[in-house]
């Protein structure tokens, strides 16, 4: 983007906000004005080449942000005016922090003077954030707003991302200085490890041509390094098959037949025999998180263990490895690329036994001509859009067999609360991500109670013409909490059932303007997916009424050993 | 086991803050911190006093170098360095007691840094053990108040 203003020039703070914003090549900005921002929303009128989008409420701009970053990879940035404004973006902020996504959150404040005070729309929002960001500020002098602005940036984008939060009094953004940028930042107390120790990388490498039964363990890390290049070409070469996390989907082609599809509680049967059995486990960008790994003294026992991270504090935090390789995963996977041997042990054996296993449970469910499956709904999407979409989901049982039935491609093309399981994510996330993708679909599986969390953001894909097609997986139920009540709690089918107070999707969806259609079997959910797909004129809501208590298999109760999955809801098996 | 954390931070409003609320959100025992300033003014060094196994220390540790505002963190009982606290303490005065609790005050290398009709303050300086055992043996002549500083420690020069 071009500068507007020269340096020495003397701007107001609130010029000095767009100036640093243009400078960090800001497309857009997920806002919502308040008292506190009255000078920047003045300012911002004469803006023309950042692009504000206003939400219906501040959580869905956090998430708008946060599906914006993770689909194209650069920051998102919001902002929202001080009190209210201030504490309705928390969830989002908690979200991006437990899923490392670079964003940069501005937040009006009242004057300097009047902080402490308790005054009109106070809130101490560097207070409430501290634990929930990757750090703050509170810009006390117009003098520091330009290199504040440049730090937050910086720190959200590098290393491993996540949110930043840039607290702004009314009186700064009104103050003048004459304009400086920084060309560089340095912050002594922030020195991310890129490069891996090449002794550690030797020795990986050794252990990887010794192993017989290796596995890959891949996580968001390798998406957020952009190292999908050098995972395929190291799986591909030495015969390893590759299990992801619910973040690193996509990172290794789904349809490749060395993947795995995802591990942990709802994983494939395959992945997670394949982690009890393997005889070296390789993480990569991965964080051994209690999804992952259920009971973690029963997890990949027989394993010697290599672990690359960027983040230190994730290595030996729950799961004592072997080899802790600490770097970027680009670094890693392509040093390790360098220094493999020719010659490794043979995988026949192994590969054969994972065959075996993906053969005894496939991931399956029966298609009835008047009933419809939310399986059949996201593996029909799938393809349809040939696994080249951006998926998009909320949190529940549709997420979980998005990760199953959905055959993603591409990195960055699923876009999910992993970390702090945020209801109401999906559709807000799934409009910031239509405003960074435009070459391909972008498509959500939402819930029918998460829907109506950040239902209000509607309106926003409305006005804004965002193509998202969002498929409402309707169960009438909390399907997820329903699903748990089944298996663990008596059948105390306490408040999970939607029935009687959902609204009719398809009437709410065109009360805000939203074309609409519905669909209750498979031939009817195959016209309106073909439907969906084919309209970009705006959003488009298919009300997918879907058979009411399935549940997700394969499962590992909470706090139990992979081993001990459950495979079907009549008689639970145990894995053998 | 009992560790020693000396921490180099920026000397910012909030650095405290954000190593406290780190102890807490994660989980981690903090026995004492003490801050100050150090010869640079812009960087104040933070003495925290913890206890845990290796793998906790190493989160400790780790967990302490990710936030922004440290700049250098080392665990000082894992090398050969010199650890002090100072107990102020306030004392019940009595004429029986007063020359026995002067004695006392010579045996702790302690001094007199007040002393009214019925009453004496005190301060002793040294390693933690040592200001423990100074509170037990003052005890029994009637504490009526006290207060810790907290370790300070430093590493021992060349
Ligand atoms: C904000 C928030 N509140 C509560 C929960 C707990 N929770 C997890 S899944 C779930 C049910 C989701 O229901 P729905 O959106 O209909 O999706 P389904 O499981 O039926 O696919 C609930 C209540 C949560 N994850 N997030
Ligand atoms: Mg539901």
């Amino acid at each position: 983007m071009e500068a507007m203003h020269t340096t020495g020039q003397i701007l107001n703070g609130s010029e000095i906000f767009f100036e640093c914003l243009r400078r960090e090549n800001v497309e857009y900005i997920f806002g919502y004005p308040g008292g506190a921002l009255l000078k920047v929303y003045e300012t911002l009128h004469d803006v023309e080449d950042i692009t504000h989008i206003l939400v219906r409420h501040e959580q869905g701009a956090t998430h708008m942000a946060e599906g914006y970053a993770r689909s194209t990879g650069k920051p998102g940035v919001v902002l929202v005016t001080s009190g209210p404004g201030a504490t309705n973006t928390v969830t989002g902020i908690a979200n991006a922090y437990m899923d490392s996504t670079p964003m940069v959150v501005f937040t009006g404040q009242v004057p300097s003077s009047l902080i402490g005070n308790d005054a009109f729309q106070e809130a101490d929002i560097v207070g409430i954030t501290r634990p929930i960001t990757k750090h703050n500020f509170l810009v006390k002098d117009v003098k520091e707003l330009a290199i504040t602005i440049r730090k937050a940036f910086y720190l959200a984008t590098t290393g491993r991302p996540g949110p930043v939060v840039v607290d702004m009094p009314k009186d700064v953004l009104a103050a003048t200085c004459p304009f400086e940028w920084p060309e560089t930042v340095e912050i002594r107390g922030f020195k991310p490890t890129f490069k891996c120790h090449k002794n550690q990388i030797e020795k990986a490498a050794h252990k990887i041509a010794k192993a017989k039964r290796p596995l890959l363990y891949v996580g968001g890390g390798v998406i957020t390094a952009d190292a999908s290049e050098e995972l395929r070409t190291l799986a591909i070469k030495y015969n390893i098959p590759v299990t992801m996390t619910l973040q690193g989907l996509g990172a290794f082609p789904g349809n490749h037949p060395l993947s795995m599809g995802m591990l942990g509680m709802h994983g494939t049967y395959w992945a997670n025999q394949a982690v009890n059995n393997c005889d070296l486990l390789i993480a990569v960008g991965a964080r051994f998180d209690d999804r992952v790994t259920g009971k973690v003294d029963a997890f990949a026992t027989q394993a010697y263990k290599i672990h690359n991270d960027i983040d230190p504090t994730n290595v030996d935090k729950n799961i004592k490895v072997d080899l802790p390789i600490v770097g970027d995963s680009k670094d890693f996977l392509a040093s390790l690329l360098e220094e493999m041997p020719e010659k490794t042990e043979s995988r026949e054996a192994w590969l054969a036994d994972i065959e075996k296993w993906r053969k005894k449970c496939p991931l399956s469910y029966t298609v009835e001509p008047d009933s419809l499956k939310t399986e059949f709904v996201i593996e029909e999407v799938s393809k349809q859009t040939a696994g080249n979409a951006v998926v998009v989901t909320d949190v529940g049982q549709h997420q979980m067999w998005t990760t199953q039935f959905y055959t993603f491609m591409n990195p960055r093309s699923i876009i999910s609360s992993g970390g702090l399981g945020t209801m109401g994510y999906g559709l807000p996330a799934a409009i910031g991500a239509a405003f960074g993708i435009k070459d391909r679909p972008v498509v959500l599986f939402c819930g029918d109670g998460g829907f109506m969390m950040n239902i209000q953001e509607l309106v926003t894909a409305v006005y804004c013409k965002v193509p998202v097609k969002i498929f409402l997986i309707n169960n009438s139920y909390l399907g997820m909490v329903r699903q748990w009540q089944e298996l663990f709690h008596k059948e105390k089918y306490s408040f999970t059932d939607l029935a009687e107070s959902n609204p009719d999707f398809v009437k709410l969806a065109e009360a805000f303007g939203c074309k609409a259609l519905m669909a209750d079997n498979p031939e009817t959910a195959k016209e309106a997916i073909r439907s969906a797909l084919a309209w970009n004129e705006g959003p488009v809501v298919v009300d997918c009424r879907v058979a009411r208590k399935e549940m997700v298999f394969p499962m590992v109760p909470a706090g139990g050993a992979i081993s001990d999955m459950l495979l079907a809801r009549l008689n639970p098996k145990t894995m053998v | 086991m009992k560790h020693i954390i000396s921490v180099l931070v920026e000397n910012r409003f909030g650095s405290l803050n954000r190593v406290a609320a780190m102890f807490s959100a994660r989980g981690f025992n903090l026995e004492s911190i003490s801050i100050g300033e150090t010869e640079d003014p812009e960087i104040s060094r933070m003495t925290i006093v913890t206890r845990g196994d290796d793998q906790i220390i190493n989160q400790v540790l780790k967990q302490l170098n990710r936030l922004i505002d440290t700049i250098k963190v080392t665990d000082l009982s894992r090398q050969p360095h010199v650890e002090r606290e100072l107990l102020l303490m306030t004392l019940k005065l009595s004429k029986t007691t007063q020359h026995e609790i002067f004695e006392l005050i010579d045996v702790f290398k302690g001094k007199v840094v007040d002393i009214k009709q019925k009453s004496i303050t005190i301060e002793v300086i040294g390693s933690p053990d040592k200001i423990n055992t100074s509170i037990d043996i003052f005890k029994p002549y009637g504490i009526k108040e006290l207060a810790r500083s907290g370790v300070v420690a430093i590493h021992r020069g060349e």
